[in-house]
């Protein structure tokens, strides 16, 4: 209980710390101006999404293979906050793209393969609640995930794979095309983000473990 | 079994997945034309919907004082489509920038566009202070 504390409490300081960076210590950008700020809030959110289904994912795999109710508890957990992340990372960038784009929504492979991702871990938490033995939706949704989990690859490369309006990355291997000042936001922003789903994946987990009748 | 069963109709599911993804889309999913590739049509890329991308060549923008129209050329290092738009587009549109155009290539070779959307690069960094 005292490191879901120390959690929370890093989650508000980074959190703090990130706001302050993106809004008022980073530069604007020299052809978005102070749009660019979006950024550390789409790019954390779609980063966090990432690392829930590769977490629902693993946990998914386990589950099936060795049947402990125990990573069925994360897998669950990891696929609402995922679920949560993609939403946000949807609604952020719809919102970034009105006013650099010019529009709040398009069928770009980027936005159209995110929104298949919502989808599918959407139609997974559905599948879950359906079924009468829970046992047997936990399976269920174990293999909607794990499947489903191809679809996080094809996003992250879609930039690369098919022409589409969405810039491909900034930050990849051997290639920086940010500057300096507004790296320091983004990582900022991405760990406090990172730190913060951690703090909710751990205190769902517990739920899900409780809601099951097992004692802690 | 049953858990072999299961694992075979993961497996036949996520492999026709990755062919289609791999295989059909991968050349099919392409967001906007080049003004190289509508030109290449000819005639038949006339009066059908199209999605044209190029960079606003620098010094084509202007505004027709009499019809208000906005007339730009767009281009791809290779070839040039001339666009004409009516209304304002969007803040960020600018020269020596990207644009994507929705619209129809008209019989005279001038691309009339419905919508304007501004395209930006992956590069970020402060204005410089001159």
């Amino acid at each position: 209980m005292k490191a879901q504390t120390a959690l929370g409490a890093a989650a508000v300081l980074l959190l703090a710390t990130a706001v302050y960076t993106s809004l008022l210590a980073s530069p604007p950008d020299a052809f978005q101006g102070e749009y660019v700020r979006i950024m550390y809030a789409h790019v954390p959110n779609a980063g966090v999404a990432y690392l829930a289904f590769a977490i629902t994912f693993v946990t998914s795999v386990l589950y099936v293979w060795k049947r402990r109710p125990d990573y069925d508890y994360i897998a669950l957990s990891a696929t609402e906050l995922g679920v949560l992340f993609t939403g946000l990372a949807l609604v952020t960038g719809s919102i970034w793209g009105r006013p650099v784009w010019g529009t709040w929504w398009t069928w770009d492979a980027r936005l159209v393969t995110t929104a298949v991702l919502f989808l599918i871990y959407s139609g997974a938490l559905l599948v879950r609640g359906l079924s009468d033995d829970p046992q047997r939706g936990a399976r269920l949704a174990a293999v909607i995930a794990i499947i489903g989990f191809l679809d996080v690859p094809v996003i992250h490369y879609s930039v690369v794979w098919f022409r589409t309006l969405h810039q491909p990355a900034s930050i990849a291997p051997g290639s920086l095309k940010i500057a300096p000042p507004m790296l320091v936001a983004l990582m900022l922003s991405l760990l406090a983000f990172t730190v913060l789903f951690a703090y909710l994946l751990r205190l769902r987990t517990r739920l899900a473990r409780l809601e099951a009748g097992v004692e802690l | 079994m049953k858990r072999t069963r299961l694992i075979l109709a993961a497996v036949i599911v996520a492999g026709a997945l990755v062919y289609l993804i791999l295989g059909g889309l991968r050349g099919a999913i392409v967001y906007y034309a080049t003004p190289s590739e509508v030109l290449a049509q000819g005639q038949s890329a006339v009066g059908r919907a199209t999605r044209l991308g190029g960079q606003v060549v620098p010094g084509s923008r202007r505004r027709d004082p009499i019809t208000l129209e906005l007339r730009f050329v767009l281009t791809d290092g290779k070839a040039t489509v001339p666009v004409v738009y009516r209304g304002a587009p969007p803040e960020l549109f600018t020269e020596g920038q990207g644009a994507i155009v929705e619209g129809t290539l008209r019989a005279d070779g001038v691309f009339a566009a419905r919508s304007i959307i501004v395209k930006h690069s992956e590069e970020y960094a402060p204005p410089k202070t001159p």
